[in-house]
């Protein structure tokens, strides 16, 4: 299955990733041989069928409705790579 | 030389609750052990000062007279994707580390401090075992051969030119080296059950809901169970027990009664029924690997189980169910490695939020990753959603139905864990398809949840391009009938020692 460039280039957009170098040309090969494997699905009759999601969904059980100590705020932020005002700090993301 | 360290895990707790061996002794000799065979990388991290504190604390506690816990003085080594407060977490990836001086991402001893205990690490050290280290595995366990850690591969203890198996690589080598008694690893896909085969000892995979997955870095949140591996079936009977259960912290952990794991282990063989799917002996199957495993499958036959040919008909098309399901859901999970709030964080010059979200995944994540990211990333994309995601998950509950009809005739499916025995590193690390093609007998019983065990049933000849390697022996039971694959297994690994 043929994976143009333009297609990785907007799928890693969508994933927040920055390719680098010859990445893009490996990811193309790579990501049109998988799916291409992949592709075998569509040959199995699959009108009908109910989706799995999840093995457990039905029975997930609810926690007790009680109030438990939180992780505490300095600790929260212990690994932050960089913080400021009690909070974890971000480069501006707003475009000026 | 063998020491008390070797003994099973239940006397060797019984030895250190009655005082015939000190914790300390044993915690002393392990680390000794992992530093003798530090050149197999087995370990990212050891905790050298926590464990000897650790072990201090455990003599000290049993010279007052006080009752000492059902895993006393066991030493027991961490995948390290399950947070540790005492020991640094990286999943074996560079995001998950703070840069250095020079600006490079960090390595290993640069890792992440969670503030937290995984639960199952928490049940472990209520058990009082000795937590001796973090142990090396794929990045973020996507992988089958260990050679995706950022920090370099584990090497197969039996042969150092071959994979252990992955992706919890690390823990299967501690064990099968003698360095620990038991681990933890997790298995998505087939990353117990398979270095547990490739490195000869005993790895299970327990039913979806049986372990809570609190503190466990995600990988595929439908997936992912964590497990125990040991040297024989009894002592991963033992660690199993210690840390399977409900936990409030964990939605998926099944509020459902644990088993007497211990007493499973002795129980009459004789009455379960043993399934052998004619799809997990098809094409592409190791003949001497085909031929161990229907030997013990014939040993159990002449103990006096009934044997019979099982149908599950779906087997082919779970390893592209599994690989879009699992890309899919690690692509949503792993966009919390942002740069924000814990390890790496790359900052361009110039640039906004989204760059920094750019550059440090960029930096942070390898090559197998960034694959996976991409891929789940595409089938969960508009125009591609139902001809991928949406079909997996129907592929999915055919497979699941499949496994259902078969556990009407039989109590437990015996299937080879791996095509292949381990295979050298670096045959299959630049053909992608084909790494994930070999994960094609642990894939499906993931997608279904069920409860699985590998254990090993023999080993292949020696010929002049690979010496005799082991044959792991795979039992599927019903979700949450772990006792009935503990009844097969001892009675396995009896009939094929004997």
């Amino acid at each position: 299955m043929a994976i143009t460039r333009e297609t990785v280039l907007h799928v890693a957009r969508l994933a927040r990733l920055e390719l680098e170098g010859d990445e893009v040309e490996r990811l193309q090969r790579d990501l049109g041989k998988i799916l291409g494997y992949m592709e075998q699905l569509a040959e199995l009759p699959t009108e009908g069928v109910v989706e799995t999601a999840h093995v457990a969904a039905e029975r997930a059980p609810l926690r007790e409705d009680a109030l438990i100590p939180s992780l505490e705020h300095d600790l929260a932020l212990a690994e932050a790579p960089r913080r400021g005002g009690g909070s974890f700090a971000v480069p501006a993301f707003v475009d000026e | 030389m063998e020491t008390a360290l070797d003994l099973p895990v239940a006397e060797l707790a019984a030895a250190v609750r009655k005082g015939d061996v000190s914790a300390t002794e044993l915690a002393r000799g392990a680390l000794e052990r992992i530093r003798a065979k530090s050149s197999l990388d087995a370990f990212l991290h050891v905790s050298e000062e926590p464990v000897l504190k650790a072990a201090a604390d455990l003599d000290r506690r049993r010279a007052k007279g006080e009752t000492l816990g059902a895993l006393a003085g066991v030493p027991i080594a961490i995948k390290d994707a399950l947070c540790t407060t005492d020991a640094p977490t990286t999943c074996a990836s560079r995001i998950l580390t703070r840069r250095g001086a020079d600006g490079r991402p960090g390595n290993a001893a640069a890792g992440w401090r969670p503030p937290y205990d995984a639960t199952a690490v928490a049940r472990l050290r209520a058990a009082d075992a000795l937590l001796v280290g973090k142990t090396n595995m794929d990045e973020f366990a996507m992988g089958s051969s260990g050679e995706n850690s950022a920090f370099g591969p584990a090497k197969n203890p039996l042969d150092p030119t071959r994979t252990p198996g992955g992706s919890s690589s690390g823990s299967a080598v501690a064990v099968a080296g003698g360095m620990s008694s038991a681990s933890l690893g997790s298995d998505t896909g087939g990353s117990i059950r398979q270095p547990a085969a490739f490195c000869g000892i005993v790895g299970i995979k327990p039913s979806y809901g049986r372990v809570s997955r609190y503190g466990l870095v995600a990988f595929a949140s439908s997936l992912d169970q964590i497990g125990p591996f040991a040297r024989d079936v009894r002592s991963a009977a033992r660690v199993l027990q210690a840390i399977a259960g409900a936990d409030p912290r964990d939605s998926t952990a099944a509020p459902l009664a644990v088993g007497d794991y211990a007493a499973a282990c002795e129980r009459d063989v004789r009455p379960l029924r043993i399934g052998l799917p004619e799809e997990y002996f098809a094409e592409g199957l190791d003949p001497e690997v085909a031929e161990r495993v229907r030997t013990a499958v014939s040993r159990l036959e002449r103990e006096g189980c009934a044997v019979r040919p099982v149908k599950l008909p779906h087997t082919r098309y779970g390893v592209a169910t599994y690989y879009v399901v699992a890309t899919a859901e690690a692509s949503s999970n792993l966009a919390r490695f942002d740069g924000v709030r814990f390890g790496l964080r790359v900052e361009p010059e110039r640039g906004n939020l989204n760059a920094m979200y750019g550059a440090t995944r960029e930096a942070g994540f390898g090559a197998e990753v960034k694959r996976r990211i991409l891929l789940g990333t595409y089938v969960l994309s508009a125009g591609y959603y139902d001809a991928y995601y949406r079909k997996a998950q129907q592929a999915r509950t055919l497979i699941r139905r499949d496994f259902d009809e078969a556990f009407r005739d039989v109590d437990v499916i015996a299937t080879p864990t791996a095509p292949m025995p381990a295979f050298r590193l670096g045959e299959k690390i630049d053909d992608p398809l084909a790494m994930y093609l070999a994960d094609i007998y642990t894939l499906p019983a993931s997608l279904a949840g069920i409860a699985g065990l590998t254990l090993p049933c023999g080993h292949t000849s020696a010929r002049a391009d690979r010496p005799a390697l082991p044959v792991g022996l795979q039992l599927l039971a019903p979700a949450f009938a772990e006792e009935k694959l503990l009844t097969v297994a001892a009675a396995v690994e009896r009939l094929c020692r004997s």
